[in-house]
């Protein structure tokens, strides 16, 4: 395989002079997919989507349309954008905020209009100081246009579009934490059942939670058909889509590339895109979607960037963050240091991620800090083990949420993948990687 | 939520560990599980509580379309055909990994906690934990512990997450004051900045938790829970009639704890009852008989001072006759006490000048005369009306049920003469001007086209649609500066309610039961009326009064005017108590001879002639009477320290002095006559109450018994047959408060509702006479409208104040705070203090300084001071209080 000349769809302004205008948007079409849609029929729109197979951006990969199609009956129904991307090595969403905004603000009304909701939320990272400024900027001005607010473009259709900062809590990206945080509650993830937000989600309203970047792609789909974006692709992973390539490449960055037709070596490697791993160094491992998904070895690096191929091998594309690692990388550590975060993160509403968030953190500091033990190793495995029972993929979990059964990936990756690694580690009381 | 109460059939059949068991359809799956005698095992779930999940230990294995899952078992309801399983390998393992993770961070200080002994946490590790922790890395550590409040303090290392009081402050109390702070292992309960715990009920999160976080600051190391013995009571603080468990070490009460009644508390206490058993342990109780030698109050012995009363009380009946003796007090006496005092008093001395009220309270002919209804009813209402105290400040385990009831929307409206506790949650607070509450309540019933009593005509108009199918009346008084009448002449207009029934908010422990023995005027043992009832009594007591006696106010005003001979205080305290502190101290004053009952010194017993030392709560056997009637046990768990008797045995002493036999040697032959002679009581023998299934007490009177042959007995107890008939004995011991808990101490999701009992038809042929019904004559004091400078006095109480009882309890004495006039802000700015400042309050009788707040609660043209704040004699809102007026208009100036 190789990248295909698929032209970028998200990501086609980033980089243009002031891209996050107005002026420019407009220059470029801004919101003619907006006013195309506010002329159908809300349905046809949703079956636009539905053809399109846009999967979701947010790290679950759940077809959009389909959530469309679930929303409850009950009105009011709400939309909510989560755009509180804070997973290490995901910033795709990030540059989506400030370098096109008003794309995600037309999605935003898009959506809204084809599911029939009365308001939409737009939930942003707290951190993203200037993400904030620019889409709160470019809000002020949609309204100042008449494409957002009342009777949109003399459609008839009415929408108020709130633009909420987060509080800097990881949790709050998980779609029922952030529903809970949104009503001004503490971002604790909500029980299941109810199982999905289109059933009871704001304000126990039908709520469709979508990515930035699914957003995002709405006005293209809408101006130019379900089926172009569906022609993108191989199967069920359609379009384009942002893969974050961080680690050791020479060229780490966002790219948007054809997925399926695009092989994680293609990412890596290509001239146009990472430009191969870093001073000629050997790739030792890599994490194919985030830090919450289980690794994968050189011997997989063939592999399409196809949302089911990767599920099959037993990890996921997730929010598309592509992690390298080339053979100076100590596993231990890296392992370490990816559940040091989720520790940090774990919101303490549920006991084993609480406190087997912290358990596991504190007995991976010790082996990479040479203090680890022999047993230490069967330990982890088995408070791992009762977090995410059975350790299979997908995984089972004993927690509330999914942040539970991501904790032990980067663990359970790195014994399995790099055991003797670890008993290097605790053979030689100190890590080797110095 | 599981609904404790709930007594749907069991339609759903589920599959647990391979057994088909009944559920009932919206049942969690836990507690289905525990009425066929599985137990899951759990830390957050409380069958009282919206369930959460949070602490995963009841994971259980359901199947479901992709096979069997590990679920919550506390959080999923049950649907038919669903299989479950409990005691899988991956049910267990699930089970010993949560176990295991709680005790991660818990610092095992079990040799030093609080709650080792009775620890849900420490017992389920034995039960379903794995034998050792295998983490060995450093602990999460934190300053401990810290307070929450006064009497609730914290050790965070302890805190397993359960969210448990949290809930509890926000759902149960409506006082969201605890949170969860902080994220992840370092996630913490705590208080807002600046903002304390401060919740009249903050006293349940401490038994609620199920390791040894939250500590009672009275009873922290003061006891290890295998030391504690106890017995089954209920609390008499105020007349809720909470049950409780009571116990004790070394003859000292060590702790009281909520027992789950289904239809009383729910296992809730207030902190002022929860605490109150500090005051049994006092040091300033009496340890002997006082008399009075010249100016001062002697040691003496039982005999002089026995000797000393019966003297006063035959010389004062035989030369000035029975209206020349009265009794005043009672209602914090148990039953048993209160009866041996009517028949000494009605029965041998001959006198009806006999009232268990201090002016606070209401008739005992529309107390008892009203058709009644319990908490569960005025919680299933299709309306309540409440005209009555602040429920939070004097009957807050009532506020509780009734703010539940409203949540789940029974519509509450208040007639009240400022917004309490309850308003919030109100569908209607109809503020009336103090003295004018009857003909609000007129306008209720017949519509009005103009303000009434100072509220506007449409919020009458929009009120009265809430009361189109019927209500509840929690009927008590609002404000004790004004009349009984007026209130008892609105409950006359709201009687025409059609389907109306009254649940009375009297506040004194046993004030009901003291009625329904007969400590009234004009009432004998049993709610029946004097005149009705004269020859029923005269054949089983030696006397009956000749005509109806006087009340309070009439028995002080006729001993300020020297015409009470002898005045016996039955654990009362007048000059404390009554509206008008000027009349209470001229009247004791006034009084040839004054001898006081009680267990301590009070204001008014200092004046008395004779003290006597009385057994206080938990030294004494007996039976109470809550406000809905509800008989229940009082269980002694400690000797009297000294030599303090029960009111009873003094009562039986004096008549055998005064040559009559009272006929009792105990508390339980007392019983055996009050059920022999009290009309009400018939039936409810100590049997019956002894009767496992009066285990939530027996209302009195019973039910008519059922027809014969109209319900099969078969089909009478169908409704609790199959699987679930049995309680599986201990089988939680999560539920159980205290280590020996009794069997009665059950699983409120378990709970099977007892047949109530019925009576089993007259005991003998001779007709008995009628109970008292309220005929509505009561007529309302006209009052004068208020003048332009002044303000109308409200005078209700607060929950700690100035009372004997929570002064003598050290844990609730300094809670309570100084008096303080609050205003409406419009009216306090007129005097320039819109901010609040010391005001001079000034009536014809007294005038004294205070501290005044703006309260938008109040409603113009109004004042409130609480009744129970200030020093009698000096700045106690009783000094402004005259009972000749009906109402009391206060000057508020500037100093």
């Amino acid at each position: 395989m190789a990248v295909t000349d698929a032209k970028p769809i998200v990501t086609r302004r980033v980089g243009t002079a002031d891209s996050w205008t107005l002026k420019s948007y407009l220059a470029d079409g801004g919101y003619t997919g907006l006013k195309k849609a506010l002329s159908m029929e809300p349905a046809a729109i949703t079956q636009e989507v539905l053809t399109s197979n846009l999967l979701g951006r947010g790290g679950a990969g759940f077809e959009a349309g389909k959530k469309w199609s679930m929303l409850a009956k009950p009105r009011p129904a709400y939309v909510v954008v989560n755009g509180d991307e804070s997973e290490p090595a995901t910033f795709k969403d990030h540059m989506l905020l400030e370098n096109d905004p008003h794309q995600i603000i037309e999605g935003t009304i898009i959506c809204a209009y084809a599911v029939g909701a009365a308001q939409a939320f737009i939930f942003v990272r707290g951190e993203f100081a200037l993400g904030m400024e620019r889409i709160t900027a470019a809000l002020n001005e949609a309204y100042a246009h008449g494409a957002v607010g009342k009777d949109i473009f003399g459609s008839g259709f009415s929408l108020d579009v709130v633009i909420h900062p987060g509080a800097g809590a990881y949790i709050c990206g998980e779609e029922t934490a952030l529903i809970e945080s949104l009503e001004g509650k503490r971002g604790f993830p909500r029980i299941k059942p109810p199982f999905f937000p289109a059933a009871v989600g704001l304000y126990g309203k039908p709520t469709i939670v979508n990515n930035v970047e699914t957003v995002s792609n709405l006005p293209w789909i809408v101006e130019n058909g379900g089926a172009a974006f569906a022609a993108l692709g191989i199967g069920r992973s359609t379009g384009t889509r942002i893969f974050s390539l961080s680690g050791h490449v020479e060229r780490p960055g966002n790219y948007e590339v054809e997925m399926a037709k695009t092989t994680f070596r293609d990412l890596m490697e290509d001239q146009r895109l990472g430009q191969g791993i870093r001073n000629g160094n050997k790739l030792k491992a890599f994490i194919p979607g985030g830090a919450s998904a289980p690794w994968f070895g050189p011997d997989q690096v063939d592999m399409a960037l196809d949302q089911d191929a990767v599920g099959k091998a037993g990890s996921m594309l997730g929010s598309g963050s592509v992690v390298v690692m080339d053979e100076t990388t100590c596993m231990v550590r890296a392992a370490w240091r990816i559940t040091r975060f989720f520790h940090r993160e774990s919101c303490g509403q549920c006991t084993p991620c609480r406190e087997g968030s912290g358990w596991i953190d504190k007995v991976m500091r010790r082996i990479e800090e040479g203090g680890g033990r022999e047993s230490d190793l069967d330990l982890l495995l088995d408070v791992c083990d009762n977090i995410a029972p059975g350790l299979g993929w997908p995984p089972r979990q004993t927690t509330i949420c999914v942040l539970g059964p991501s904790i032990p990936s980067s663990v359970t990756s790195g014994i399995r993948m790099f055991r003797d690694e670890f008993l290097l580690h605790i053979k030689e009381g100190a890590c080797p990687y110095g | 939520m599981a609904e404790p109460t709930d007594t749907r059939p069991d339609t759903v059949t589920v599959s647990i560990d391979g057994r088909p068991v009944a559920a009932r359809p919206g049942e969690m799956i836990i507690a289905a599980a525990e009425r066929a005698g599985v137990y899951i095992p759990r830390f957050c779930y409380h069958p009282r509580m919206r369930p959460v999940g949070v602490c995963r230990m009841c994971l259980v294995e359901v199947k479901g379309p992709r096979g069997f899952a590990l679920t919550p078992a506390c959080f999923v309801p049950v649907s038919d055909g669903q299989e479950i399983v409990t005691d899988s390998p991956t049910v267990k393992k699930a089970q010993d990994g949560v176990l295991e993770f709680l005790l991660v961070n818990h610092p095992l200080d079990c040799p030093v906690c609080d709650k080792g002994g009775e620890c849900p946490l420490q017992d389920q590790t034995l039960a379903f934990g794995p034998g050792e922790t295998r983490f060995v890395e450093e602990k999460r550590h934190w300053a401990k512990p810290i307070p929450l409040s006064p009497l609730v303090l914290i050790d965070r290392e302890r805190c397993i997450q359960c969210d448990r009081c949290t809930r509890f402050a926000d759902e149960v109390a409506g006082d969201p004051l605890i949170e969860f702070v902080g994220r992840g292992d370092h996630i913490e309960v705590n208080t807002f900045p600046d903002l304390p715990f401060s919740s009249y009920f903050s006293g349940n999160t401490v038994q609620l938790c199920p390791v040894g976080a939250l500590l009672s600051k009275p009873y922290r190391f003061k006891a290890r829970p295998w030391d504690l013995e106890q017995v089954e009571s209920t609390c008499t603080m105020c007349s809720v009639g909470c049950r409780i468990a009571v116990q004790s070490s070394s003859n000292r009460l060590t702790r009281y704890l909520g027992i789950d009644s289904d239809p009383v508390n729910h296992g809730w206490l207030c902190d002022q009852g929860r605490y109150s058993y500090d005051y049994v342990n006092s040091d300033q109780r009496l340890a002997a008989p006082l008399v009075r030698k010249g100016d001062e109050l002697v040691e003496s012995s039982w005999g002089e001072a026995l000797g000393m009363v019966a003297k006063a009380l035959d010389s004062a009946r035989s030369v000035h006759g029975p209206g020349a003796l009265a009794v005043l007090g009672g209602a914090r006496l148990p039953n048993e006490d209160a009866y041996a005092w009517a028949k000494l008093a009605k029965g041998v001395l001959g006198t009806d000048n006999v009232d268990a009220q201090l002016g606070d309270g209401l008739p005992a002919e529309v107390v008892l005369g009203l058709p009644r209804a319990t908490i569960d009813e005025a919680c299933s209402a299709p309306a309540v009306i409440l005209l009555a105290p602040d429920l939070k400040e004097e009957l807050p385990v009532l506020y509780l049920r009734l703010r539940e009831a409203a949540q789940k929307g029974v519509p509450i409206v208040e007639l009240t003469p400022r917004r309490t506790g309850m308003s919030r949650y109100a569908k209607a607070t109809l503020c009336y001007r103090p003295g004018e509450v009857a003909d609000l309540a007129r306008a209720l019933m017949k519509g009005t086209k103009s303000d009434v009593a100072g509220v506007r005509a449409a919020d009458v108009s929009a009120t009265r649609s809430l009361l189109a199918e019927g209500a509840v009346v929690v009927l008590g008084r609002p404000s004790v500066s004004e009349p009984a009448a007026c209130v008892a002449a609105a409950a006359a207009e709201l009687a025409a309610i059609p389907g109306v029934r009254f649940l009375s908010a009297l506040r004194r422990g046993n004030v009901h039961g003291a009625l329904d023995m007969g400590l009234a005027p004009g009432v004998l043992p049993g709610r029946v009326a004097l005149d009705d009832a004269r020859d029923w009594y005269s054949s089983s007591w030696p006397t009956v009064p000749a005509e109806r006696g006087l009340d309070a106010e009439g028995i002080l005003h006729a001993a300020a005017a020297g015409r009470i001979q002898a005045l016996v205080l039955l654990g009362a305290d007048p000059v404390a108590d009554f509206p008008d502190h000027q009349l209470a101290r001229r009247a004791v004053a006034g009084a040839g001879f004054v001898v006081a009952l009680d267990a301590f010194l009070t204001e008014s017993a200092r004046q008395a002639d004779v003290v006597l030392p009385a057994a206080a709560f938990s030294e004494r056997r007996g039976t109470t009477t809550n406000l809905e009637g509800r008989i229940t046990s009082l269980g002694q768990k400690i000797v009297p320290n000294g030599v303090a008797w029960p009111d009873w045995m003094v009562a039986v002493e004096l008549a055998a002095r005064l040559g009559t036999e009272l006929g009792f040697e105990s508390t339980e032959d007392i019983w055996s006559e009050i059920e022999r002679v009290a009309p009400s009581h018939a039936g409810i023998t100590r049997d019956v109450l002894a009767d496992r299934r009066s285990r939530d007490g027996v209302v009195a009177p019973l039910a008519e018994p059922a027809p014969q042959g109209a319900v099969p007995a078969e089909a009478a107890t169908d409704t609790t047959a199959g699987a679930t008939t049995d309680v599986p004995g201990d089988v939680d011991p999560m539920s159980d408060p205290g280590i020996d808990a009794a069997e009665t101490q059950g699983v409120p999701a378990t709970a099977v509702v007892p047949d109530p009992p019925t009576a089993t038809g007259p005991v003998s042929d001779e007709p008995r006479p009628p109970l008292l019904a309220f005929a509505g004559e009561a007529s309302p004091v006209p009052s004068a409208p208020p003048d332009a400078y002044s303000l109308r006095l409200v005078a209700s109480r607060k929950l700690y104040g100035t009372g004997t009882l929570v002064q003598r309890t050290p844990a609730l004495a300094a809670l309570a705070k100084p008096p303080c006039a609050r205003a409406n802000p419009t009216d306090l700015d007129r005097l320039g203090m819109g901010q609040g400042g010391r005001v001079r309050v000034r009536t014809a009788r007294a005038s004294f300084l205070v501290d005044a707040e703006p309260d938008p609660g109040v409603p113009r043209g109004s004042v409130w001071l609480a009744f129970n704040s200030g020093e009698p004699g000096t700045d106690g809102p009783g000094e402004l209080i005259d009972a000749a007026q009906p109402v009391t208009d206060v000057r508020v100036e500037t100093p």
